[in-house]
């Protein structure tokens, strides 16, 4: 893991005022991630992904409490960038953004490729509109989808093809890096196969890099370099992607390990019991101390964020 | 009006079957003018004996829902023939299909829009029995705790007067599970149970299931994309392809020993947890699942197919040849 690389995020906060007080969604999340990698963040529902993705995006709903952090991007702190520079300079030029549920997020009375045309126009990286259609036409075909698909709506693709043309868009304006929110989740194997090579595709030929976000473990090995472990709002495992797959050391990594089905293997995979802790009032300490087999007196207090190896960082006493 | 076919031996006991099961929609141009039909279930015979499990997999539009619908009689099939329980269901009125209905459990695949948002878990649990009028109000409320604790919805008076939203997306599965059980149904349909819900509940959700299953020796319906977790929660597997069955066997044939072009096309791409994956491609068939309007002539997966026989495949439909006992598979490649 190079600490250089293209993204760096220490100590990032994002919390939630409610009615019921203070959703603590991402709380001091740090990661780095290098050029060409792939972040693959693993949790539960609820454990504050897709807070995370957001929160790196800057795309915040209106009960922000805090947000706070250092986020640098090719060595700039876009956290201290104005809104309106972070829009023009950064989101969609240089951090591009697949929503969850992307299928049903195009916009259903504009036509597929005016909409991937889009972004280029307005950040300027065309110059005129048929400039912008011919890259977007070079986008569609980069990501497999056919140039007649252009002036189509986005009720005539099928769910596979949405996805696509939600990625060509994310891609059009070449940027560093992309984060996928559950790309896959809404479709079958078989499409999900596809997307999944059309992504490994991309980042071996463009060297873009992807924070994917996930709670399908099988899939998300198709494309991890570092995998970064999600526990109520905090990350408690953050490691090289094999490490993870083969020996993973946070309790709760090996119970997500466990949890994985499998074809082929006759072992009957486990499940989880009991429920992640509710993010308004997180237990003091150790957060897994609920659900976690091996919890002894220390848990009580809050655990460090361990260096097992070099790069590699366990959040459980286990390992002090 | 009920016609009660030939009782079948109390020891094989099959409870469920389907012969030559077509549902299809009808298209109408202005309301008027019949223009086509979507066959969306074209031709489906299987059968499920008691206490046993059947998965239906396939790619979202082959149809497997509406084959599910057409179970539940929420859809009328077009032709072909249903049993259920030695009975006959074609043809049934208004009121004994109702009676059907509430022998046969349903779980949606989407817990939250299943469950009514203005309802609490126990008038959810107490709609069924009121509607099929069953038992007084006391009787009524002990069956209502009875299912939630046996759904390990514990302790009981936690979640009874709950909302759905102030539940959990696995104990909004619960409930649905609790509802499809509190008739004491017979067969469970249970349409992609979990897809909508996490990695980390989906086992337990299955393993649920599967506990009542044995507990009240219920035949089960399972609806799937994921092949993934069939081998520990089902006996059998049909694999459907463009309204029709592809290949049918036993989970452990099917899973060891796929023939059909498209089960192995499909077994393939299930993602396996292999940090080598990184740098692998995986190989899919090309194109898409085909327009159930207009079905390709002959084998429904000749244009994907890598095994194609010119003028055979697509001129002509495959029929169920069988390789072995009880595995049969609809491909040309297995004629005898």
């Amino acid at each position: 893991m190079k600490k250089d690389g293209l993204l760096r995020v220490e100590d990032l906060c994002l919390h939630f005022r409610t009615n019921k007080g203070l959703v603590q969604a991402v709380d001091g999340v740090s990661f780095g991630l290098g050029r060409g990698l792939t972040l693959v963040v693993v949790g539960e529902a609820g454990c504050g992904k897709s807070s995370l993705a957001r929160a790196i995006l800057r795309l915040l709903p209106r009960n922000v409490h805090t947000y706070t952090g250092r986020i640098f991007l090719n060595g700039v702190d876009i956290m201290k960038l104005g809104e309106e520079r972070f829009r023009r300079e950064v989101r969609w030029s240089k951090l591009a953004f697949v929503p969850q549920a992307a299928i049903n997020s195009l916009n259903p009375v504009v036509k597929v490729g005016n909409q991937v045309a889009e972004p280029l126009l307005v950040h300027r990286l065309a110059k005129t509109k048929s400039e912008a259609i011919a890259r977007a036409r070079e986008a569609c075909e980069l990501v497999g989808l056919p140039g007649d698909f252009l002036s189509r709506y986005a009720f005539e693709l099928s769910g596979g093809m949405r996805q696509r043309a939600i990625i060509a868009m994310a891609l059009a304006a070449r940027p560093a890096l992309v984060v996928l929110d559950e790309p896959t989740s809404a479709l079958d194997v078989l499409t999900q196969a596809n997307i999944m090579n059309l992504l490994k595709g991309i980042k071996q030929k463009f060297k873009t890099s992807f924070i994917l976000i996930t709670h399908d473990i099988a899939t998300s090995s198709e494309l991890a370099d570092i995998a970064a472990i999600m526990y109520a709002g905090q990350v408690v495992e953050l490691c090289n992607a094999s490490q993870f797959y083969r020996e993973p050391l946070h309790p709760y990594s090996q119970k997500l390990i466990a949890s994985v089905p499998s074809l082929r293997q006759e072992k009957r995979p486990e499940f989880i019991p009991g429920q992640p802790p509710s993010l308004l009032n997180p237990p003091k300490g150790c957060r897994f101390t609920g659900r976690c087999l091996s919890r002894s007196n220390r848990c009580e207090k809050e655990p460090p964020l361990v260096e097992v190896k070099e790069g590699r960082r366990v959040k459980c006493w286990l390992y002090q | 009006m009920l016609a009660v076919s030939v009782r079948r031996g109390v020891e094989n006991k099959i409870l469920f079957s389907a012969k030559d099961l077509c549902t299809w929609f009808e298209l109408r141009r202005w309301g008027f003018f019949r223009v086509g039909s979507v066959k969306a279930v074209d031709g489906v015979s299987f059968e499920l004996r008691r206490g046993e499990t059947i998965t239906i997999v396939g790619e979202s539009g082959c149809g497997k829902s509406t084959l599910a619908k057409t179970i539940l009689g929420l859809c009328l099939p077009a032709r072909g023939e249903l049993n259920f329980d030695g009975k006959r269901l074609n043809g049934l009125n208004t009121r004994q299909m109702r009676s059907h209905r509430s022998k046969i459990g349903y779980i949606q695949q989407d817990p939250y829009g299943a469950l009514p948002p203005f309802m609490t878990v126990r008038r959810i649990l107490e709609e069924p029995l009121r509607i099929n009028k069953t038992g007084k109000k006391e009787e009524m409320k002990r069956r209502v705790r009875e299912v939630l604790a046996e759904v390990k919805l514990t302790p009981v008076e936690d979640f009874i007067d709950k909302f759905p939203h102030m539940l959990s997306g696995g104990q909004q599965q619960r409930v649905v599970i609790a509802r499809s059980i509190v008739m004491k149904p017979r067969l469970i349909v249970a349409d992609e149970p979990i897809s909508m819900l996490d990695a980390s509940v989906r086992i337990e959700i299955l393993e649920l299931i599967r506990g009542l299953q044995h507990a009240h020796n219920l035949g089960v319906i399972y609806i799937t994309h994921d092949l993934s977790t069939v081998r520990h929660f089902s006996e059998h597997i049909a694999v459907m392809y463009g309204a029709k069955f592809a290949e049918k066997a036993k989970v452990k044939d099917i899973l060891d020993n796929p023939l059909h072009p498209y089960t192995r096309a499909l077994l393939s791409a299930v993602p396996k947890l292999d940090p080598a994956n990184v740098t692998t491609f995986k190989e899919v068939p090309p194109g898409e699942p085909p327009s159930l309007l207009k079905p390709p002539s002959g084998c429904r997966f000749h244009p994907r197919c890598y095994a194609i026989i010119k003028g055979l495949c697509d001129v002509e439909s495959p029929l169920e040849f069988e390789a072995k006992k009880g595995h049969s598979v609809a491909c040309w490649l297995y004629r005898k």
